[in-house]
């Protein structure tokens, strides 16, 4: 089934063309993605659902280039990964994808400032440039009083804001976020999810993120739903 | 680059005990080999030191004399060796090198006390030189590591009977009393064998000749010379003896004459020409010695005389054996403590990757390169071995300035007198910054094994790392 929702003639960022993913697991194969296809439009606020190991991780993983399909084709920001070398995909993840995770994942040796100025590092961005944008992105997401803190002395909130601020602050064509409320409270996660959908609709950035929480589906602008490894059910809000 | 380093620090201080352990390990290593090899480099300064005082940096002999000359000294004599002394300090390029140019000859014979109860004889080795070039010799402290010289008037320019005995030959000659030589017993009496009248009597005739046209030298205690001169006739000179100093090996100290060089030369050589067996050559510096010897090699080839040049360490063999024990000591400790560095960093290392499985998952799939993670860890490693190793150079040279005003003192191999222990850390640069360089890099080849790991990881499966 190919789920497609582009809107107008404008070119999907992520298209996906009858993709499988299978592990190995021991001496039998699990199929983690059977025979996805689908395509998300660009300044999207996108969601996928679905119960745990229904293969949303999976899809992501995809979708980030950080994993390869076993079969079909996956094209992110208009590129075929499969043709990309392992520095050549790394090289287009530093420019192009944000990533945002359940377990915040900031590097903790580096002050919160640090850890936004990170992904620009990656690009070879100018130090004047850098620290305008970085200081620009922490006040986005309102921790410009925190921009020395180390992430352990901040709360789960403040790092999950610090994490969207650092997947932002290149201005990738695309986000992905990995079930970014998981581990925070309801009122935090709300508010996370509102803070997320400003700052695409400011930056009409692509975001596709993932969770397993109903009350969110609310907020996104496309659905869709993961079941078994496969999508069941394409949806418009 | 600054980054990474600061990231690397970082990282060391996010568990400080391992760290501290791998850095103290590290320390360690760094502090025994530098303390070792101080002390290896004040042995060497001072077995160079005794060595260039008694027999200078480089010897000239007559071709052969170095390798037969022993069994035969007076037919390894250098003719009109005062021309050759002449050539040596006129020349340009040596002359700025060379402090002490003096002749020096060697001699066997048997040596007698037949005065009074004594009546001992004993064969000797001798040594003719010049007193005043000897006292210049003695002087030569380049290393500072010498006792500080008070001077030793025993032996003088001018009176040339003057002579100077190992303590071990002073014993066996029964001047241990009319030496008042502290620590040397008489020897105690024994079956007295008699020895053949006539040979005793032809050495003591000899001698009151000697004694004749010498003067009376009572006050003092005398010897009898006795030598085969270089035309093969037996010879006798009387020799005062001014006191007796300890030779490093026994053999020496039981067999050592020292004499003014005239006296050795009228022993040898009679009334023939007086030659010498040799010409010591002292420089200013030791690092001067390679290119002095090639100079003085040349200088002689050109003036087409044959004659050779040795240097102490060729004349003295124990020198270059105990500066290979040492050596390979030292390398056995550096060997070790590398092993030990290597595997405390790869322990350390391999553990702070595990750690930071999901750290790494996280950066590479923000798009760090495989590479940035491998110099990542690699820089911890080294940072970890640069920080341990200036540690333990600290501790070193501290340890090193206590030990040496401590005032502590030992026998060093092939001394006869004890020295004060010194450890010379930081005297030698070189070696602290060899020693450095040596666990720095071992601490980063260490490194390179998990920091490969690491750079390995699948993202997707270092994301899933818990």
């Amino acid at each position: 089934m190919t789920v497609q929702l582009t809107a107008g003639a404008e070119r999907p960022v992520v298209r996906l063309r009858a993709v499988a993913k299978n592990y190995d697991a021991g001496a039998v194969q699990v199929a983690a993605l059977r025979g996805v296809s689908l395509e998300i439009p660009q300044n999207c606020f996108s969601m996928l659902v679905g119960p745990s190991g229904s293969g949303k991780t999976t899809l992501l993983n995809l979708i980030g280039c950080i994993d390869a399909p076993t079969e079909g084709t996956v094209e992110v920001c208009g590129e075929a990964i499969a043709a990309f070398g392992d520095n050549a995909l790394s090289d287009f993840r530093a420019r192009n994808i944000g990533f945002i995770f359940q377990n915040f994942s900031l590097v903790p040796v580096l002050s919160a400032y640090e850890n936004v100025e990170y992904p620009l590092l990656l690009v070879g961005m100018a130090p004047a440039e850098r620290r305008r944008r970085t200081l620009a992105m922490l006040d986005a997401v309102g921790l410009a009083a925190q921009a020395r803190q180390r992430p352990n002395e901040l709360s789960g909130g403040q790092k999950q804001r610090v994490a969207i601020a650092r997947a932002l602050v290149k201005q990738p064509q695309l986000v992905l976020a990995d079930e970014p409320t998981a581990n925070l409270d309801t009122a935090t996660g709300a508010s996370i999810i509102e803070l997320m959908r400003r700052i695409q609709v400011e930056l009409r950035t692509s975001f596709v993120f993932s969770t397993h929480d109903p009350h969110l589906m609310s907020h996104a602008d496309e659905t869709f739903t993961i079941r078994d490894g496969a999508l069941v059910q394409p949806g418009l809000h | 680059m600054m980054r990474l380093l600061q990231i690397a620090f970082r990282n060391i201080l996010r568990n400080r005990r391992r760290s501290l352990m791998t850095g103290s390990a590290v320390a360690a290593g760094a502090a025994a080999m530098l303390l070792f090899g101080g002390f290896a480099a004040y042995i060497f300064a001072g077995l160079e030191t005794n060595n260039v005082q008694r027999v200078g940096h480089l010897t000239i002999f007559r071709s052969g004399y170095f390798l037969f000359g022993s069994g035969n000294p007076a037919a390894y004599g250098i003719d009109r060796y005062q021309s050759v002394i002449d050539l040596v300090r006129k020349d340009p390029v040596l002359q700025p090198m060379i402090r002490v140019v003096t002749p020096t000859q060697t001699l066997l014979g048997i040596a007698g006390n037949f005065s009074g109860e004594a009546d001992a004889s004993k064969t000797f080795m001798g040594v003719g030189l010049i007193p005043s070039d000897r006292e210049r010799m003695r002087q030569w402290d380049e290393f500072g590591v010498s006792a500080r010289y008070v001077g030793d008037a025993r032996l003088s320019d001018q009176d040339p009977e003057r002579g100077l005995l190992g303590v071990g030959i002073a014993r066996i000659l029964g001047l241990c009393a009319p030496l008042s030589l502290p620590n040397c017993a008489g020897a105690p009496r024994a079956a007295e064998v008699k020895k053949p009248v006539s040979v005793r009597q032809d050495i003591a005739d000899l001698a009151a000749r000697s004694i004749e046209r010498g003067g009376d030298k009572q006050a003092m205690p005398q010897i009898n010379l006795l030598a085969a001169t270089a035309g093969g006739a037996p010879n006798v000179v009387v020799l005062s003896v001014r006191g007796a100093e300890s030779q490093a090996a026994k053999e020496l100290d039981d067999n050592y004459v020292a004499m003014h060089l005239a006296l050795a030369q009228q022993l040898v050589y009679g009334r023939g020409e007086h030659k010498a067996t040799g010409i010591v050559l002292q420089l200013h510096r030791s690092e001067d010695m390679p290119a002095a010897r090639a100079r003085l090699t040349t200088v002689l080839q050109q003036n087409n005389l044959p004659l050779e040049v040795r240097d102490f360490a060729e004349q003295v063999p124990f020198y270059t054996q105990v500066v290979a024990l040492f050596s390979s000591i030292f390398f056995f400790i550096a060997l070790v403590m590398g092993v030990i560095v290597l595997f405390a960093v790869v322990n350390t290392m391999t553990m702070n990757v595990m750690e930071r499985t999901n750290e790494i998952g996280t950066i590479r799939a923000m798009g760090v390169r495989r590479a940035s993670i491998r110099w990542q860890f690699i820089a911890e490693g080294a940072l970890i071995g640069a920080v341990g190793a200036s540690i333990g150079a600290v501790l070193a040279i501290a340890i090193a300035l206590l030990i040496n005003r401590a005032g502590l003192t030992w026998m060093p191999p092939g001394s006869a007198a004890p020295s004060p222990l010194r450890l010379e850390v930081l005297s030698h640069p070189r070696l602290i910054l060899s020693t450095w360089l040596v666990l720095a890099v071992m601490a980063t080849i260490a490194a390179l094994l998990p920091a490969g790991r690491a750079a390995r990881l699948s993202v997707v499966d270092a994301l899933r790392h818990v």
